[in-house]
């Protein structure tokens, strides 16, 4: 089994779009959707889902005001500015439960957090794992474990060979957790200034977990001597370019019906994302 | 004033708006850029850097002589950040909030604090407009930290733009939180749509207004517009979709410097933006 994941740093730069056309390509594969506070791959995979599960995870802490005798212990101790005027703001609240523990009147109670749902769906090109945090709440790394367990497990009693993973944009916690232990990710970048500085953080943090990078220039063709730059950054690294994409609206029209761009037209774009497809199976070394 | 700038998708623009808007305004204006995981504003703006500070959580540390391994530290920790066996007491940095529980609770008093960094902010100006950002270290899981150093340095004299990371989770959540108006930028897509409406509901638990920047404007899909009708949130501003517009982003240029005429639209955004603020303020009254 080998675990592909989609990452970009800077975010809009693509990786749902390839995602849902390696779905179309790959064959005995699940689908991952690890970007669980913004996920989008179900708009295109169109699932049904079979299962839906609770996403438990967290505390936050709820003050009795009838009880409270207003001493201030609490948000004295709080390092996370969530209590004010004897009352917690649930978006600050860490659940950390330090106030709970020194409430001298147990005023406080700890009430664990309905954090998001999970999912298990059927798509026409396979079974996906994806997620929905709740609104405003923590914890997206631990979901995105989840996440990729489930994926993993599914993987194991198929018998197929490939998690495919649309990533979070960033390098902070869920980017982790989509990213250790992966055998490799697919770094998807602009030739915009922009993409580039991020390009360079988020190679950063797969060489922090040992996870071996091949890159994607999209729109390549917005800016070709950004895009020469990008090559010669990634020739120094020792990163291939698996794909450079071409601008192209048929991108935005396949997204607007729905549908991964391979399926929607074969230009130029769904037969780059092809030979990327071939490329990226070489790489782990399937051909 | 604070405009928090955000999308819920990446991409969509967030920071052409902001570095637009601090431009159009051009002083008693201070920018912060909290996408502290992926910092771009520094790209467009090129900003003299004249102070740089570490950005450190507190995390436990075990004097051995005094510990009596009873177990309470373990047994505090939220995070499990702390395990306690036989003779020793084991720390996991990286799992650690910083909350302080487990030092103020230790019935032995053998828990001290030291600082472990997590990432830097750095101080600044481009021309007379304020800079701050914050950049998480490479590695770091928790942005949100860093998030909340940024937002100290608000200067409340000055009006402050707030770049926000992508998503809708905890960084989006601690970067909005406290600020007067929410700009939510996005594009005419399912992907935009979607994700803005999160974005929506989000900015609606944290009780801000908000109003939406339509960027890449243009094509057949009209959903983002029958959306902010039926929901009653004001669209203010259309960004054409415009290959020179992509262009001089790519090359690190703003849309103001690059095409001027786009200030007078900046600046109406922003009286706008004031309009909807003040009478906002006259209905909690």
């Amino acid at each position: 089994m080998k675990e592909i994941v989609v990452l970009s740093g800077k975010g809009g730069t693509g990786k749902t779009t390839i995602v849902a056309s390696f779905a179309a390509l790959a064959k005995k594969k699940v689908l991952c959707d690890c970007d669980v506070d913004a996920a989008d791959l179900h708009l295109l995979l169109k699932p049904k889902r079979k299962e839906t599960h609770e996403f438990r995870s967290g505390q936050t802490a709820i003050i009795d005001e009838k009880l409270c005798t207003r001493c201030g212990l609490c948000e004295e101790v709080c390092r996370f500015e969530a209590i004010k005027d004897y009352q917690v703001d649930p978006t600050a609240c860490e659940g950390c439960g330090f106030c709970w523990r020194v409430c001298p009147e147990n005023t406080i109670t700890m009430e664990e957090n309905l954090a998001g749902h999970w999912f298990v769906s059927d798509t026409k090109y396979g079974p996906l794992v994806h997620a929905r945090l709740g609104i405003a709440q923590e914890n997206s790394g631990k979901l995105v474990n989840v996440v990729r367990q489930n994926a993993r497990s599914i993987v194991q009693k198929e018998g197929f060979e490939y998690i495919i993973t649309d990533g979070p944009p960033g390098i902070g916690c869920p980017v982790i957790s989509s990213l250790s232990g992966a055998n490799l990710a697919l770094l998807v970048t602009e030739p915009t200034l922009s993409g580039m500085h991020d390009l360079e953080r988020v190679i950063g943090v797969c060489r922090h977990f040992g996870v071996p990078a091949l890159v994607c220039i999209n729109k390549y063709d917005l800016n070709e001597e950004n895009t020469q730059r990008i090559e010669m950054f990634c020739r120094e690294q020792k990163i291939e370019v698996a794909a450079k994409l071409p601008f192209d609206n048929v991108v935005t029209e396949a997204l607007v019906q729905g549908t991964p761009v391979v399926e929607y037209r074969q230009n130029g774009v769904a037969h780059q994302i092809e030979i990327m497809w071939q490329k990226i199976r070489q790489a782990l070394g399937e051909e | 004033m604070i405009i928090s700038i955000a999308s819920g998708k990446g991409g969509t623009g967030k920071t052409l708006v902001a570095t637009s808007l601090a431009l159009s305004l051009g002083k008693q204006v201070q920018i912060l850029d909290c996408d502290v995981e992926e910092p771009n504003v520094h790209v467009l703006l090129r900003p003299k850097i004249v102070q740089s500070k570490p950005v450190c959580i507190l995390v436990p540390k075990i004097d051995k002589a005094k510990c009596t391994y009873c177990g309470e530290c373990g047994k505090v920790c939220a995070y499990h950040a702390l395990a306690v066996l036989k003779e020793i007491v084991l720390v996991f940095p990286e799992l650690c909030h910083g909350c302080g529980a487990c030092s103020y609770l230790c019935p032995a008093k053998a828990i001290s604090e030291e600082g472990r960094e997590m990432g830097v902010i750095e101080l600044g100006y481009a021309g007379e407009i304020d800079f701050v950002q914050g950049k998480l270290t490479i590695g770091e899981a928790m942005a949100t930290p860093v998030i909340r150093e940024v937002k100290r340095q608000i200067d409340p004299a000055k009006t402050v733009i707030i770049d926000v990371s992508p998503g809708t989770s905890c960084p989006v959540v601690e970067a909005v939180r406290g600020s007067d108006f929410c700009l939510l930028v996005t594009e005419p897509t399912p992907f935009g749509l979607h994700d803005l409406s999160l974005a929506v509901d989000t900015v609606k638990v944290l009780g801000i207004p908000c109003g939406i920047v339509l960027n890449r404007a243009g094509g057949t899909y009209g959903k983002v517009e029958e959306y902010c009708v039926k929901e009653n949130i004001p669209l203010l501003l259309k960004i054409p979709l415009d290959r020179e517009i992509a262009r001089l982003y790519s090359n690190g240029i703003t849309l103001v410097q690059g095409m001027p005429e786009w200030r007078g639209k900046f600046l109406g955004l922003f009286h706008n933006i004031e309009r909807i603020v003040a009478a906002n303020k006259q209905v909690r009254k």
